[in-house]
């Protein structure tokens, strides 16, 4: 039935082709290592700052003064400049990893900010009379406590990575996004509704997966 | 040494001038956001507002306005383009699809934050259902609605750089020309994404500063007794794209 329409028909015959289908999934498995891997850096780079913003006074409104500067710059305009400071090629991968690393570590200062200061006093006053270190009782107390209103920030950073990714087609490192400049160039929808539903697809799984590790970290919550 | 590079093509007054000159492709990028964020915010806020006001329907419309944020625009766009063969038309409309769900977000949000308490004093006061919203929501759900609004506008100018892709100007013209002519045309490209990051920063610090005049003192020092802290909006995707 769906193939009649003239629409799902072409989708069919792009889709038909071998060489297309490893297209996809080659495009696909770049777009995932574009967006996931700036996920996991500005991760990692936010909660150390974030920390460190809890704990002393002058660090947090720099920072977070810092990170809404940096929200303004275009990811567009950020994926241009990189090469320019980092001395790669423009059309290098890391580009786009290091920007999109920029605008996670800057999306997720402020919810971990937010979670450790969600913390109750109570239960870091308690981890410190049992004798736990403030390194340990960072990572074995507060940072688990503060897991659930960090999912949040986390979850966001990931759908709008996810998003950018594609917006590199433009400069023609973009992942799934090359399906679109192939498209407009050809003339031809097809490849460009496989790369909006893929993308679309990969955003839900990803959300589903930061869901379920949200569930699995929490589980002192429901016990 | 690129970066004296971009200072001389900001020195030479060649590219000041003409049809392509940074004043027109300024102009140009400016047109395109200003059309697009005052549809989205024709569609958005009312929308919300009502939504806020009833409390019917809340979870559907932040459900599906979370969704559309992963919608790409590049893709959008095309596709658009594609189908309905114009230039003006498909760049709208994607550009729309991406300031809606900010403004949408934070005309409800706003209306959502304000206390219930209020809502009630004001049912009791005998207010009408139309003058509790414009004359008790609406000014209490400004802060969160002139948030939503600055996040569309960042979002559109940055994202706007993508109309240069099916042939329109604005800023966008000046990473694609400097991308087409090769590597002689890098600080080009660098000088149309400061010009952009720039242009960014100045609407959304007049924005802040309109944001001010606009909301009533009386919510400020509200929000001043509360620290800000229970209405500050979430986290939202940076400014895209």
């Amino acid at each position: 039935m769906l193939a009649d329409v003239p629409m799902f028909a072409d989708i069919g015959g792009y889709l038909s082709s071998p060489s297309n289908r490893d297209k996809v999934v080659g495009l696909l498995g770049e777009h995932i290592v574009l967006a996931v891997a700036p996920l996991l850096i500005g991760l990692a780079v936010a909660v150390p700052l974030g920390c460190a913003a809890q704990r002393v006074r002058w660090i947090r409104p720099a920072l977070l003064g810092t990170s809404s500067v940096l929200y303004t710059v275009p990811s567009l305009a950020l994926f241009v400049i990189m090469p320019g400071i980092l001395g790669t090629r423009i059309l290098d991968g890391v580009n786009v990893v290091v920007a999109l690393a920029l605008y996670t570590t800057a999306l997720l200062v402020r919810p971990v900010v937010d979670a450790l200061d969600a913390v109750p006093g109570h239960l870091v006053a308690a981890a410190t009379a049992m004798g736990y270190r403030p390194v340990r009782r960072f990572v074995a107390v507060e940072l688990p406590i503060a897991i659930s209103v960090l999912a949040a920030g986390v979850r966001v950073a990931s759908a709008s990575n996810i998003s950018l990714v594609s917006v590199g087609a433009f400069i023609g490192i973009g992942g799934l996004g090359q399906l679109f400049t192939e498209g407009f160039q050809t003339r031809y929808p097809a490849p460009i509704v496989i790369g909006i539903v893929t993308i679309l697809a990969l955003a839900l799984a990803m959300d589903l997966l930061l869901v379920g590790l949200r569930w699995a970290g929490t589980r002192w919550e429901r016990a | 040494m690129i970066f004296s590079q971009v200072l001389a093509w900001f020195g030479d007054p060649q590219n000041w001038s003409g049809p392509g000159g940074v004043p027109v492709r300024v102009a140009e990028h400016l047109y395109y956001v200003l059309v697009t964020v005052l549809i989205a915010a024709a569609i958005a806020i009312p929308l919300g507002l009502v939504v806020g006001h009833t409390g019917r329907g809340g979870l559907v419309l932040v459900g599906l306005a979370n969704s559309m944020r992963a919608l790409p625009t590049l893709g959008l766009l095309t596709f658009l383009f594609l189908v309905v063969r114009s230039q003006g038309v498909s760049t709208v409309v994607a550009l729309v699809v991406l300031a809606v769900p900010p403004v949408l977000a934070g005309s409800y949000a706003g209306v959502h934050s304000v206390e219930r308490d209020i809502v009630d004093a004001a049912d009791g006061m005998g207010m009408t259902s139309l003058q509790r919203l414009w004359q008790v929501e609406l000014p209490g759900a400004l802060p969160l609605l002139f948030g939503g609004l600055r996040s569309a506008v960042l979002q559109v100018v940055a994202t706007t750089t993508v109309a240069a892709y099916v042939g329109l100007g604005g800023l966008g013209r000046l990473l694609l020309d400097g991308l087409r002519s090769g590597p002689g045309g890098y600080p080009q490209m660098v000088a149309g994404a400061l010009l952009t990051a720039g242009l960014a920063i100045v609407l959304d610090l007049l924005l802040a500063g309109t944001g001010r005049l606009v909301v009533p003192s009386g919510v400020r020092l509200a929000l001043a007794g509360t620290g800000g802290k229970s209405r500050r909006p979430g986290p939202s995707p940076p400014s895209g794209e």
